[in-house]
């Protein structure tokens, strides 16, 4: 009768196929995180229970899915001074965008800075269509980034961490580790020390993000990993970042690299 | 020290309600081991309001990652933290005092939150808001809570 939660605690050992292809959740640890607490590294969706499991395995079950349709149709919308859509110069995002979501976070090396795909959506439109900036974790992003997303599903996570990055992601681990708020959590005290445990009714993962963005049922949207950060960080009764801010753009590099090796999930759902 | 013996004593002398003269977090004494031996109000805890501040998502939120049996009804208990069965068996009522004021005196590292301390934090927030405190910022539970949490964690006896 003690600790009854023990034994749904331990991630499960499902496999996830997503319309019927098998995506990489369970994967050896990058040689960076050697000297972590992890003995490899986690999709969220194992420690989700079967019904929400069960939704991310069909594009029909998947709410996510629906943003992505939107996104498509914004894809083809002409919009901004320059008379441009993204299908005006990417033309079917089915092709150009193939194993984009992989690699982001990464280096542009004409702006010389560490860049989402966040940011490079937003650059594309206001620089390449002379079009209003999306708000960074908003709607229209999110399902923009889903739709990104789904064009590398099921290939690996592969950030590069070295070279000119090397410096944010320095700083992006050095976050990863730091006690924030009054109650004194980092992201290590949640999701590597404690990944598998239940906090109150919240079965704790790795906190990767290989499955963003996700739908989540508790807010019935798509959510962005920098709308995710905010929200962990908020809980630790501190003082959040701002999406979009440098403090999160070096976090999300640290954590995508993390997850190298794990299968690219979004629109992924989650509870 | 000095100081809040003896603010302690005069509250006592005088029996008055002990909130205004409780021990402030920044004068709180650990022994060399983590624990408190001085009450931090000088009046006995109430075990039900205790059991409250711990069930309380809004108060203690203890439950988020610790589980006793007796508090199974408060439901999803977490287990982050050790089963709080038998606690009383394990430390004493100083022992208690000091985990529940500043846990990592104890538990060098530890991720349970300091539930009587002020300062020393990395970007305190406004409660849950994600903005930066203000004014209203104080410690987690009030003096009086943390000798009630302590009056009940004192019931959880097994032998
Ligand atoms: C006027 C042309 C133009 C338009 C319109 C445009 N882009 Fe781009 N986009 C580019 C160029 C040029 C690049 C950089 C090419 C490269 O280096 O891969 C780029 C790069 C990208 C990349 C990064 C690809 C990679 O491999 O790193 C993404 C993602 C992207 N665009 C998305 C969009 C989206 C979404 C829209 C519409 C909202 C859009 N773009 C509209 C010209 C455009
Ligand atoms: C107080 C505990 C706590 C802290 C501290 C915390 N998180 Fe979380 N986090 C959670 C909970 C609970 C969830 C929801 C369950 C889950 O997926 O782990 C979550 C979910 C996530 C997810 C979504 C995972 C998925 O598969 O959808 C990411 C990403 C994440 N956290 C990253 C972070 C990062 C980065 C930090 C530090 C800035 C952090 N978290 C700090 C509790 C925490
Ligand atoms: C975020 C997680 C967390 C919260 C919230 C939390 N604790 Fe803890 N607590 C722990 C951990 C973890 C330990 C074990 C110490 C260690 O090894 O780090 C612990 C240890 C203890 C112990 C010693 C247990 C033993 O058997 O030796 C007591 C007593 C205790 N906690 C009481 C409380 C009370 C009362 C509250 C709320 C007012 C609380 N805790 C809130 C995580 C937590």
């Amino acid at each position: 009768v003690a600790a009854p939660a023990l034994t749904f605690a331990d991630p499960d050992d499902d496999t996830l196929t997503i319309n019927g292809e098998e995506m990489v959740t369970k994967a050896p640890l990058p040689a960076h995180l050697e000297d972590s607490l992890l003995p490899e590294i986690m999709s969220g969706w194992h420690f989700r229970n079967d019904d929400t499991q069960a939704m991310e395995m069909d594009d029909f079950d998947n709410p996510g899915m629906l943003a992505v349709e939107d996104a498509m149709v914004a894809w083809d919308t002409v919009e901004g001074t320059e008379g441009k859509s993204c299908a005006s110069c990417h033309e079917s995002a089915e092709d150009s965008m193939k194993g984009v979501r992989a690699v982001y976070p990464k280096w542009n090396e004409e702006a010389g800075e560490v860049r989402t795909l966040a940011m490079q959506i937003n650059h594309c439109r206001t620089e390449n269509m002379g079009a209003e900036a999306y708000k960074y974790d908003s709607g229209p992003m999110a399902a923009m980034e889903a739709l990104i997303a789904v064009q590398s599903r099921g290939m690996p996570v592969n950030v590069a961490i070295d070279g000119p990055v090397a410096e944010t992601w320095e700083q992006g681990k050095e976050m990863y580790y730091t006690r924030f708020g009054q109650l004194d959590l980092s992201c290590a005290s949640c999701h590597e020390e404690n990944y598998g445990n239940m906090i109150r009714a919240d079965h704790l993962s790795q906190g990767q993000v290989n499955g963003f963005p996700t739908y989540r049922l508790k807010n019935a949207r798509l959510n962005t990993v920098h709308g995710r950060f905010f929200g962990c960080i908020r809980d630790t009764r501190a003082e959040s970042f701002a999406p979009g801010s440098p403090e999160f753009v070096a976090l999300e590099l640290y954590v995508a690299s993390r997850g190298n090796g794990l299968s690219v999930e979004g629109p992924s759902v989650r509870n | 020290m000095k100081l809040a013996t003896l603010t302690l004593a005069a509250t006592l002398v005088a029996g008055v309600a002990a909130a205004a003269d409780a021990v402030a977090p920044g004068d709180v004494e650990f022994d060399e081991y983590g624990a408190v031996a001085t009450s931090l109000t000088g009046q006995p805890g109430d075990p039900a309001e205790g059991e409250k501040v711990m069930t309380n998502r809004g108060l203690g939120n203890c439950v988020a990652c610790h589980q006793a049996n007796v508090l199974e009804y408060a439901q999803f208990l977490g287990n982050v933290g050790p089963s709080l069965d038998g606690v009383a068996d394990r430390w004493n009522e100083a022992e208690l005092r000091g985990i529940l004021v500043n846990a990592k005196k104890t538990y060098e590292g530890t991720v349970m939150p300091a539930y009587y301390k002020v300062d020393g934090f990395t970007r305190p927030g406004n409660a849950y808001t994600g903005k930066a405190a203000d004014d209203s910022f104080g410690p987690l539970l009030t003096a009086q809570q943390v000798e009630d949490v302590i009056a009940f964690l004192g019931t959880l006896k097994e032998e």
